[in-house]
């Protein structure tokens, strides 16, 4: 019956909002409702989403850590007038912390949100002077995250980016014109052997490249994704 | 003197004088006055709006009106929209069909919204209603193309197919095709919502060029930018047209083909579509600019500078849809071009990002309400907000009949003072003293809803999250709003108290819903006890709400009045009174 097989598809996913420590009811440790679609390019081209996809709730209690620690300021070089206020949220502990993302909030309908959802999957697809928006994973990092090439004009700059994003992250050094000093190849080994991060990129050919071997806008234009790895992990590179 | 003039007027006369009146109030004031009124005005009535499909049952609407020719039904709670009622909760038109398919043979209106509708309803729809001419299907879901096609082929009549934002289920049938060549009645076809492989473009073309009456058309996002020149072409008649997806590069004759098209449309009031839209194509509506009342630019992702470009070309601009990256330059453009504006909504173009990826503040509002003083209506998302800006807001704007803002981030207080938003809100009910619809976010403490209950007296729509600090928030609505007649809460700490001090009060309102506040099992039982017409539903995925604690809080409860009694067609996860429970804890 159509009725019980939805009922069967609701099972296995919490997204209760729990006030009260103290109740026995069936909800999340911390109390901290599961997030919601909506920014998540994976979701079904299915129009029915039911917002119990997206990041677990540990993940959503990092984000909320994260926020707060470093001056993540990934949207920076969108911001013209440079003054951006960070929404002074007065922290109530009976409320939900103010980051976390909860189901149906903000109230965006189910039908805008597959619509954006979608536009962002085909302007990745056809590579349209849109934007390019690839995924960013750290080895070790339970989310990923998404930046737009297009946003930078040197590896420099999309250094720093992910560097805010992902704090524990390095890039190394990079010669005169932004590419690896391979000159030094003591450098190079050390970068590589220490246990500091390693940005990697996948090609449009599916190989997994070191970023900063070509010049930048060859690179925009041929990345499909980045990955951070480990440095001893970069080795085969 | 009135006495004489009642007896004296006979029936045919009473009815025609009835005949004027349209609107539902005033209908049912007249069916109020006496028992012969009642007579003749349930007969003559052919338009019934039902804002709650279980609120009454079918058979007792044909009973009371048995020439009805219009019906409007709504299904499921605003929420819906947000995820916050759980698939499978209800909203089925089948039985409704089923009934008004024997009983009203001449219906030739169906409007729904937010309702379940099947292809077996709509196959019903298209063997039972003769002269059937209008249906509009909005944000429904449960029917594929197939139910379609049951229409097109069938409904030899039909002027208005309309599916904003219902989910429909591709069933790879042409069904655009089932239109007979003999049919030339379309007026108005919004098949926005439609997927990619479900309009076939020649089928569309021929149908187009046949229908002279064609007035309304709004395609979806698969048909290409030549395509749309050419259905242009065919339809210059056009005054509502939901543009195409634009290609990637601007090539020169497709553009010049484009703008051309534009320009035969002298009648052309009204834009929206715009998908995957690339700014250089957008100087080719420029033509038909300076006509538009109505843009819809809200899927639309190109930013600011063309935003103020486009905008600055529409002085006649009454409605404006579009998203956050017309940052406040824009809106301050917007408030400088377009006078007449009466309706704004700006929607957050990542409603989840933590930053914001677009300059858009509490200033672009302001400046709107600074310029354009007929606004009346306005839906904005935005992530920093004022006090003060509220203040003057309101003050500007005091015909605002509907506003509602949503601050991103939950609990945000005021950015300049810390403070909650009791007092800009406070503002804005004092000072509108017509407003209808508000919704509330950002930092609130219990004195906003004192403010509301107090000044708030023709407000209908209430909306509230992660607001108050006790029951009193609530018993300051539920006890001050006159006209209130819908509200939604989540994410509240309001409880039993407020509920079962203002029972009676849920008896003159179509419906309360309540997620994730702090409502008992036993008040909800209570409640359902107290007041035999109103449907007390609790809702919740977790299981029987009377295996828990004590004083474990219901997940959702939805509570509205009824005068069909409970309903047959609960799903397993919705709980009513005693005996219904009973039965479901049981397997």
């Amino acid at each position: 019956m159509e009725v019980g097989r939805k009922m069967a598809n609701m099972l296995g996913t919490d997204h209760d909002l729990n006030f009260k420590e103290t109740e026995l009811c069936l909800g999340l440790p911390g109390g901290i409702a599961v997030v919601a679609a909506g920014n998540e390019t994976e979701s079904s081209s299915s129009p029915k989403t039911n917002g119990k996809r997206g990041f677990s709730e540990t993940v959503d209690l990092k984000l909320n850590l994260q926020s707060k620690e470093s001056t993540m300021d990934l949207n920076k070089n969108l911001d013209d007038n440079g003054s951006k206020e960070k929404s002074g949220s007065a922290k109530d502990p009976a409320k939900p912390p103010a980051k976390a993302q909860v189901v149906g909030w903000p109230p965006v309908r189910s039908y805008r949100k597959n619509i954006m959802a979608n536009q962002k999957n085909s302007s990745e697809e056809s590579g349209n002077s849109g934007a390019a928006l690839v995924k960013v994973s750290m080895d070790g990092a339970p989310y990923l995250r998404k930046v737009d090439l297009k946003m930078y004009k040197s590896y420099q700059e999309l250094s720093d980016a992910l560097a805010k994003m992902f704090s524990s992250f390095t890039m190394g050094n990079y010669g005169p014109q932004g590419m690896i000093d391979f000159m030094n190849e003591s450098k190079l080994m050390d970068l590589l052997n220490s246990s500091d991060y390693v940005p990697s990129y996948e090609d449009k050919d599916g190989d997994w490249m070191l970023v900063g071997d070509v010049p930048w806008q060859m690179f925009v234009d041929s990345c499909k994704r980045l990955r951070i790895m480990k440095g001893s992990e970069a080795i085969g590179l | 003197m009135p006495k004489r003039l009642a007896y004296s007027l006979s029936d045919e006369v009473l009815e025609h004088v009835f005949s004027f009146i349209q609107s539902d109030k005033d209908r049912n004031v007249v069916s109020a006055v006496c028992k012969s009124w009642y007579e003749i005005e349930r007969w003559c009535r052919r338009k019934i709006f039902v804002g709650n499909c279980y609120a009454v049952s079918p058979k007792m609407v044909i009973r009371r009106f048995p020439q009805v020719r219009s019906i409007e039904l709504k299904g499921k709670p605003h929420f819906a929209d947000f995820n916050l009622v759980p698939d499978g909760w209800g909203g089925y038109v089948l039985p409704w069909i089923t009934e008004m398919a024997g009983a009203y043979p001449w219906l030739d209106e169906i409007r729904l919204k937010r309702m379940v509708v099947t292809d077996e309803s709509l196959e019903l729809i298209a063997k039972s209603f003769k002269d059937f001419k209008v249906l509009v299907l909005a944000s429904c879901e449960g029917f594929s193309t197939d139910g379609l096609a049951a229409i097109a082929a069938s409904c030899k009549n039909l002027r208005e197919l309309d599916l904003r934002e219902s989910e429909v289920d591709d069933s790879s049938v042409h069904w655009l095709s089932h239109f007979p060549e003999t049919y030339t009645s379309m007026v108005s076809l919004n098949i926005s919502c439609l997927g990619s492989g479900e309009v076939s473009f020649s089928a569309l073309e021929r149908l187009v060029s046949r229908c002279p009456n064609l007035r309304s058309l709004k395609l979806n996002r698969a048909v290409p930018l030549d395509k749309t020149a050419n259905i242009l072409r065919l339809a210059p008649q056009l005054v509502e047209f939901s543009t195409c997806t634009y290609s990637a590069e601007l090539r020169s004759d497709v553009f010049s083909n484009l703008a051309g098209a534009f320009s035969n449309c002298k009648e052309l009031r009204s834009l929206s579509g715009f998908w995957d839209v690339v700014p250089d194509y957008l100087p080719a509506i420029y033509s038909v600019c300076s006509r538009l009342t109505s843009l819809n630019l809200s899927y639309a992702t190109i930013h600011s500078p063309d935003l103020i470009k486009l905008v600055s070309h529409c002085p006649s601009l009454q409605r404006l849809l579009v998203l956050d990256y017309i940052e406040d330059s824009g809106l301050e453009a917007l408030a400088s071009n377009c006078k007449d504006l009466q309706e704004l909504r700006v929607f957050p173009s990542d409603p989840f990002d933590v930053e914001p990826n677009a300059s858009l503040t509490e200033q672009g509002l302001v400046a709107v309400s600074l310029g354009c003083p007929k606004l009346q209506s306005v839906l904005y998302f935005c992530r920093r907000m004022s006090n003060a800006a509220l203040v003057t807001i309101a003050q500007n704007c005091p015909n605002l009949t509907r506003f509602r803002l949503c601050i991103i981030e939950p609990n945000t207080a005021d950015y300049l003072t810390g403070e909650p938003f009791d007092v800009g809100f406070g503002a804005i009910v004092e000072h509108c003293k017509d407003l209808i619809r508000l919704s509330l976010s950002g930092l609130l403490t219990d004195c906003v809803f004192e403010y509301i209950g107090k000044y708030a007296k023709k407000l209908e729509m209430l909306s509230v999250a992660f607001a108050g600090d006790s029951d009193l928030g609530l018993h300051h609505v539920l006890s001050g709003c006159e006209s209130l007649r819908k509200l939604e809460i989540r994410d509240c700490p309001f409880g039993d108290k407020a509920l079962l001090t203002n029972a009676a009060k849920l008896e003159t309102m179509r419906s309360l819903l309540m997620s994730s506040c702090s409502v008992s099992l036993e008040a909800c039982k209570l409640l359902s006890q107290k007041m035999p017409r109103l449907n007390v539903e609790v809702i919740d995925e977790r299981g029987p709400p009377d295996s828990r604690p004590k004083n474990c809080t219901v997940d959702k409860l939805y509570i509205y009045r009824s005068v069909a009694g409970p309903r047959f067609d609960m799903p397993p996860f919705v709980w009513t009174k005693d005996e219904d429970l009973a039965l479901r804890l049981s397997p």
